[in-house]
């Protein structure tokens, strides 16, 4: 996966843990928590789906990496770059 | 041993169901044993001679409407993964607190509320706003000191008596478990879910969330087992090592969540665990009058009306059968709907003592049921029009059903007075959730099932 697939997939996963919430607008470079009322239970939910749709373990020091799309991309892709799109 | 999981859960109702589906979301295998035929808990549901009824809690609390981001209710929903629509909560028309010659409406509006309390007590304007202030300032998850006394923290901010128990009057009918009080904790949660956030409820009743969750964890691959009962938690080196049901086959799982209540499933641990917390003392008959016409018809509109026919409010175990002293009346056709229900239903809520029902043989708890319906309603209609000649049907559920569909020891509504809010056990593989770890109602269960999942059992498989 590359940058572009690995920020489609991240958008899939927020779809999913917030079906009535708008993405369209969402700023990359703009944490997630400023934007879209995610709380510690979403972020596990976050690390949950990743593991659950790429297999990719992320341990609990890291989670901070995940703050918003630029950093979660810049941290998952030398983790995802052999996870094959689906 | 006839089956592994990763995860067994005992108890299908709200919190049992919510932990079920969280985890079966996350590829465990997961079975749910439920005791009794149904599944629901304290919030079930029958049908009686055509007729659809519910059992538990009138309306959901934490109401927030569609959009809305923050509060427990958008939590639930993003955590189990469903569509707002899937509920559709219909916010509710308005509630009362009714005391003699002093009533406060309130709706989902708060600062409603607020105008209330000036209007009635006016002296009591800035104590109440610090008291608002003091709640908010509450952080749910910081459990330190969370059982100090909730009426010696309201009381120091307000100094009218009456008001502070027109406050408790609903928050300790909608889930105080300890007599008298409540932990400070819980009243801040109540607080913010029944005054700040509200009520609402699906035009198809509480059947629908319990009915929404099933099928998702069914659809995850998670299995439901109804008339399947545990009768004994075996345990090696300070771990469940398998489980016993009542027809005697064993099941083995990495961890076991309880939602049985603390003492039940204390009681359940093979190595004679006991605990010196008392039961809870608590519990209820609720009357349910099928009316011939939408309430509103009869000048009645309100959604709850929580009333109390003297000064102090006496929230206790009562020595009769019931006290008809203070209640909750609620109309489930009081919510706003697109279409409201066909036929009009009042329900009348009010302590009762386990005990004494219990001593009854099976005459005379029929005939209580019927003398107690005639007085409950006697004693509730003092608050609503007078509705008695509009009656079709008829039902009454006493603290002996709540031990059914709950399993909770007295029938107690709320379980034990002493909550574990940690969620943990003597045994490492042994969790539990649901009223005794703390959070009380639809919401507070579900969030109660779903946070004790993730916190211990979302763990990866070492």
């Amino acid at each position: 996966m590359n940058q572009d697939d690995i920020r489609e997939a991240i958008l899939d996963i927020f779809s999913g843990i917030a079906p009535d919430d708008d993405l369209s607008d969402l700023k990359d470079d703009v944490p997630f928590r400023e934007q879209l009322e995610l709380d510690s239970m979403d972020f596990l939910d976050i690390v949950m789906e990743l593991r659950k749709r790429y297999r990719i373990q992320i341990p609990e020091d890291d989670y901070l990496e995940l703050r918003s799309m630029n950093s979660t991309v810049a941290y998952l892709e030398p983790l995802m770059k052999d996870v094959q799109k689906v | 041993m006839d089956a592994h999981y990763d995860t067994v859960i005992i108890g299908a109702g709200l919190s049992g169901l919510a932990a079920g589906v969280r985890l079966a979301y996350y590829d465990q295998r997961v079975c749910i044993l439920e005791r009794h035929t149904t599944i629901g808990g304290l919030n079930s549901f029958y049908r009686l001679d055509g007729r659809n009824y519910d059992v538990g809690l009138h309306a959901i609390t934490n109401y927030s409407p569609k959009g809305a981001k923050k509060g427990p209710l958008a939590k639930i929903l993003r955590q189990l993964r469903i569509g707002w629509d899937e509920w559709s909560l219909a916010p509710q028309v308005g509630s009362r607190i009714a005391f003699p010659g002093v009533s406060l409406d309130f709706n989902n509006d708060f600062d409603f509320f607020r105008s209330e309390i000036h209007r009635e007590f006016p002296g009591q304007k800035d104590n109440f706003e610090r008291l608002v202030g003091q709640i908010a300032d509450y952080d749910n998850l910081d459990f330190t000191h969370a059982d100090r006394s909730a009426r010696e923290v309201v009381s120091a901010a307000i100094s009218d008596p009456l008001l502070v128990e027109m406050l408790f009057c609903p928050l300790m009918f909608y889930g105080s478990a300890r007599e008298g009080d409540m932990d400070f904790a819980q009243f801040c949660v109540m607080f913010r879910s029944i005054f700040m956030e509200g009520l609402g409820r699906p035009a198809a009743g509480v059947r629908l969330i319990l009915k929404t969750l099933v099928r998702k964890f069914k659809e995850l691959g998670g299995e439901l087992r109804l008339r399947s009962g545990v009768s004994r938690l075996e345990i090696a080196d300070d771990a469940i090592s398998h489980l016993v049901l009542d027809d005697g086959s064993k099941l083995t799982a990495r961890n076991v969540l309880s939602s049985a209540g603390w003492r039940e499933t204390m009681r359940l641990c093979a190595d004679g665990s006991h605990d010196d917390c008392h039961p809870g003392r608590l519990s209820f008959v609720e009357s349910i009058s099928v009316l011939d016409c939408q309430p509103r018809r009869l000048g009645y509109d309100r959604t709850a009306v929580f009333f109390n026919d003297s000064h102090i409010f006496h929230w206790q175990r009562p020595d009769d059968l019931v006290d008809p002293r203070c209640g909750v009346i609620c109309s489930p056709n009081n919510f706003v709907y697109d279409a409201p229900p066909d036929e009009g239903m009042m329900r009348v809520t009010m302590l009762a003592n386990f005990d004494r029902w219990q001593a009854l043989d099976e005459r005379d708890y029929r005939l209580a049921k019927l003398h107690w319906y005639d007085r409950m309603i006697a004693s509730a209609t003092r608050w609503t029009p007078d509705f008695r000649s509009h009656v079709v049907a008829t039902d009454m559920f006493t603290p002996l059903t709540i031990r059914r569909f709950t399993g909770h020891e007295n029938g107690a509504v709320y379980g034990a007075p002493q909550k574990r809010y940690d969620g943990t056990t003597h045994l490492k593989n042994l969790f539990v959730c649901g009223t005794d770890q703390g959070f009380v109602g639809i919401v507070g269960s579900t969030i109660s099932g779903i946070s004790i999942a993730n916190r211990y059992l979302l763990k990866p498989t070492p």
